[in-house]
């Protein structure tokens, strides 16, 4: 479950930019004025660059908003309709970074004021500085392959996922609470691995994956964790639901999966979801499961572990192509990092699934923590590294 | 700032008599001038301003690293670190990216000089950003167990090189060590002026550092303790007594070299470590709420020293030796046998000295309410075997003061000389 007030549909993400830059440009375009160093101002009626050419290879377009509307900043092919890199959603008085790898040739750069129209053009040109330029165009191909294939990885988790929910709320309702706890885990596995997705369900998400640490007081608490409760309940003071209270909370449950599952058959993702989504999953490990808060009752966190750190890994794999051109000592480190991590997950099967939470060890706990954050550091520089 | 006259406390005072003397000697004259003019009448006159003759930055790279005999900042930020990496190529690479961004921080600069995507989280976090460099100096060390791990085995392919000083410090009388708060791979003393400059300085050093080492156990103090130079006032500990009066100074080079740095020679399989130092952090508590029931006259009895001025019971001012022979009715010596200051003195030491860089802390409460607080003990020393094991052990057993105190934190990390430009933080041990 993630923190309500940061749910964010994904339909307002970024959109797919299949160009052009990595996000490692060399030092000399820092901060100081260099031939790549470019500063743009954009008025409601002027678009000044602050040089007409620059030498090939990582430009830094720093833009300025001296107009009185929102403003965006285009760099162009040489057709003036292919989009390079772009910055939006400048407010007045602010200033962002473009950064993008530009190869020599014909470009145009263009403010766009108000955010219509083809926007205030100027010729641009990138000299050939010999050093190589990453080659673009195959991207684009690469990156809808990602997407096709994270949009059948989410299809396929929600399949199993509803399966699965289908036996869950039925042993639960008729009583059959060793087979219901049997399958908790389990079913979860499938929510886990595409839990960015689900969250970006405002209104699912909380119906289903509510902690109970997680209500305001007075609000009904429905989804998993409720049901979690009642099947491992606390030794004193909690009263078991009745049949009908059983009944209530498990339809509502298998409705809401059906919701999902539903919503997932139409969904498409852009390079910056998935990477993101992969980052997200493992920001879900370090809050919530390597602290042992996810399952407080049932202690099956390293299920959910296991199945973040699926998710993100299958996130990265289908970016793999466009990393490996773009950022090969990134991904090499993902490589290495992922494994590790794995390797430290595998050390606690038991079965077919885990020892609990509650057995492992504080110094366990916290190698298991550290593994987290080796991942995660190089992890949170996936999306700029593939999306811009 | 503008302080009001009407504020009591110290670094109101300061400020005044700051602004007073500059108005007194005038602008032409400059700020070294003004404490060079103090410093002729300084054991007359008591402690000198703070900060005025100190630069406002501290350059990273030199002859030894900075934070060690720079005039002991305001705050402190300590980490020690594990190595979560058995990789030495990654404990290079740790070294540098550390090297790299120290001399951008101390510099005042964010880390990081790469221009970076919307898309991508910064490399720099940000909470630095607009303040000045505001003193930072970052000072790193190794410990022991970087070169041997607990059953002796080399980790890096350093353990030939392990200076024969640099072992874990020896259980002392009542120590109280927790396991947590003690030792370390490595360590960084972030101290600044601006608590927020330390805190940003670990924060980022420590993302840095993922993947080849965490956090261990951290410490931040709000208050120095020392001072190691003369042109700074003589701060007060918790118990409320003037503390490290009688420290090494800056301007004492001669004693300096003698017991600080590692001399050219002093481990011959180690000399990496020339022109480095050994630091000795011990988390100290204080139990704060007994010692405050204590009356002055046994309070200035285990100091040895008068509160108010630090004057040694013996007489004088602050600065005056005490005299350890003075006696008065009944013939009983008037700086007590266990007195702190007689205990610590280095004519009660063989002569050695000691260069303390320590800091007030509070870590909140414990469970029955009272102050979790007490000293963040530094020291800097050439060798640990001869300067301060011996005073620790002494202390420890017949210090009064071991009354109100327990010893909860330990380590010990062998500090490398400073860097060279192009160079990176202990580059002659791996190379």
């Amino acid at each position: 479950m993630k923190r309500r007030l940061a749910v964010y549909p994904l339909a307002l993400a970024l959109p797919l930019m299949a160009a052009c830059t990595t996000n490692d440009p060399s030092s000399d375009t820092s901060g100081t004025a260099t031939p790549r160093s470019l500063a743009v101002t954009s008025t409601d009626d002027r678009c000044d660059v602050s040089a007409q050419q620059a030498p090939s290879g990582n430009l830094v377009f720093t833009v300025k908003n001296d107009g009185s509307k929102v403003t965006e900043f285009y760099l162009l092919g040489q057709d003036g309709l292919r989009i390079v890199g772009e910055v939006e959603n400048i407010g007045p008085g602010l200033t962002r970074d473009l950064v993008v790898q530009a190869a020599a040739g014909t470009y145009f750069t263009a403010c766009k004021p108000g955010m219509v129209g083809d926007g205030i053009r100027s010729s641009f040109t990138v000299t050939d500085s010999g050093e190589p330029v990453a080659a673009s165009g195959k991207e684009a191909e690469l990156v809808a392959t990602a997407n096709t294939q994270y949009a059948g990885y989410v299809k396929d988790q929600s399949d199993q996922l509803l399966a699965k929910t289908e036996q869950f709320v039925s042993d639960y309702k008729t009583g059959k609470d060793d087979a219901a706890r049997a399958l908790y885990a389990d079913a979860r596995v499938h929510w886990e691995r595409i839990e960015p997705v689900a969250e970006s369900f405002g209104d699912l998400d909380p119906r289903m994956d509510l902690r109970e640490a997680d209500l305001q007081a007075g609000e009904r608490w429905t989804g998993w964790h409720r049901v979690e409760k009642d099947l491992w309940p606390p030794k004193s003071g909690y009263h078991p639901m009745s049949r009908t209270e059983r009944s209530a909370v498990a339809d509502q449950l298998l409705a809401d999966t059906k919701e999902l599952h539903q919503r997932t058959r139409t969904m498409t993702f852009t390079a910056d979801q998935i990477g993101n989504g992969a980052k997200e999953l493992l920001d879900e490990v370090a809050t919530g499961k390597v602290t042992g808060e996810e399952e407080a009752w049932s202690h099956t966190d390293l299920w959910d572990f296991q199945a973040n750190v699926d998710g993100a890994r299958v996130a990265w794999e289908g970016l793999r192509p466009v990393l490996q051109q773009k950022d090969p000592d990134l991904d090499a480190k993902l490589e290495e990092r992922f494994a590790a991590l794995q390797k430290l997950l595998d050390a606690h099967r038991e079965g077919t699934g885990f020892v609990l939470y509650t057995s492992l060890s504080t110094d366990q706990v916290r190698t298991l923590s550290d593994a987290v954050n080796a991942l995660s550091e190089p992890l949170s520089q996936l999306t700029a590294a593939v999306v811009l | 700032m503008p302080e009001t006259p009407e504020q009591p406390d110290r670094k109101g005072a300061l400020s005044r008599r700051r602004l007073l003397g500059v108005a007194g000697a005038g602008t032409a004259i400059g700020a070294a001038g003004f404490v060079g003019g103090l410093g002729a009448s300084w054991a007359a006159t008591g402690p000198t301003p703070d900060d005025a003759s100190q630069p406002q930055s501290h350059p990273f790279h030199g002859e030894h690293q900075a934070g060690i005999v720079t005039a002991a900042q305001d705050r402190l930020h300590f980490a020690a670190f594990d190595l979560t990496s058995d990789s030495r190529d990654d404990l290079v690479a740790l070294l540098k990216a550390w090297t790299a961004a120290a001399a951008r921080m101390t510099a005042g600069e964010p880390v990081g000089e790469r221009a970076q995507p919307y898309d991508a989280p910064p490399d720099d976090t940000g909470e630095a950003l607009g303040l000045t460099a505001s003193r930072l100096t970052l000072t790193f060390g190794f410990g022991p167990s970087l070169f041997r791990d607990a059953h002796g085995a080399d980790r890096f392919g350093i353990a030939d090189r392990q200076p024969k000083a640099l072992r874990r410090l020896p259980h002392f009388p009542a120590d109280n060590l927790v396991a947590a708060r003690s030792d370390g791979d490595l360590c960084i003393q972030a101290c600044a002026d601006d608590p927020q400059v330390a805190v940003h300085a670990v924060r980022n050093l420590a993302r840095i550092a993922f993947g080849t080492a965490a956090i261990r156990w951290a410490q931040l103090g709000f208050g120095r303790t020392s001072s190691t130079s003369q042109s700074q006032q003589t701060p007060r500990n918790l118990f409320g007594f003037k503390d490290g009066t009688a420290n090494l100074k800056v301007e004492d080079t001669a004693d300096i070299d003698r017991f600080v740095w590692v001399g050219d020679g002093d481990d011959p399989a180690s000399d990496w470590m020339t022109a480095g130092s050994y630091l000795v952090a011990r988390r100290i508590s204080m139990t704060i709420e007994t010692w405050d029931r204590t009356s002055l006259r046994e309070q200035e009895g285990i100091v040895g020293r008068d509160r108010q001025h630090g004057a040694p019971l013996s007489g004088g001012t602050e600065f005056t030796e005490p005299d350890f022979s003075v006696t008065g009715r009944g013939g009983k010596p008037l700086i007590p046998v266990d007195s702190h200051v007689r205990l610590a003195h280095p004519s009660h030491n063989d002569g050695v000295q000691i260069l303390r860089r320590g800091y007030n802390f509070t870590d909140g409460n414990d469970g029955l309410g009272r102050l979790d607080a007490g000293l963040f003990f530094i020291a800097y020393v050439r060798d640990p075997a001869t300067q301060y094991i011996p005073m620790q052990n002494k202390l420890s057993r017949d210090d009064a003061m071991m009354e109100y105190l327990q010893h909860t934190g330990s380590a010990l990390f062998a500090v490398p000389p400073g860097v060279p430009q192009g160079g990176y933080l202990g580059e002659a041990l791996f190379t």
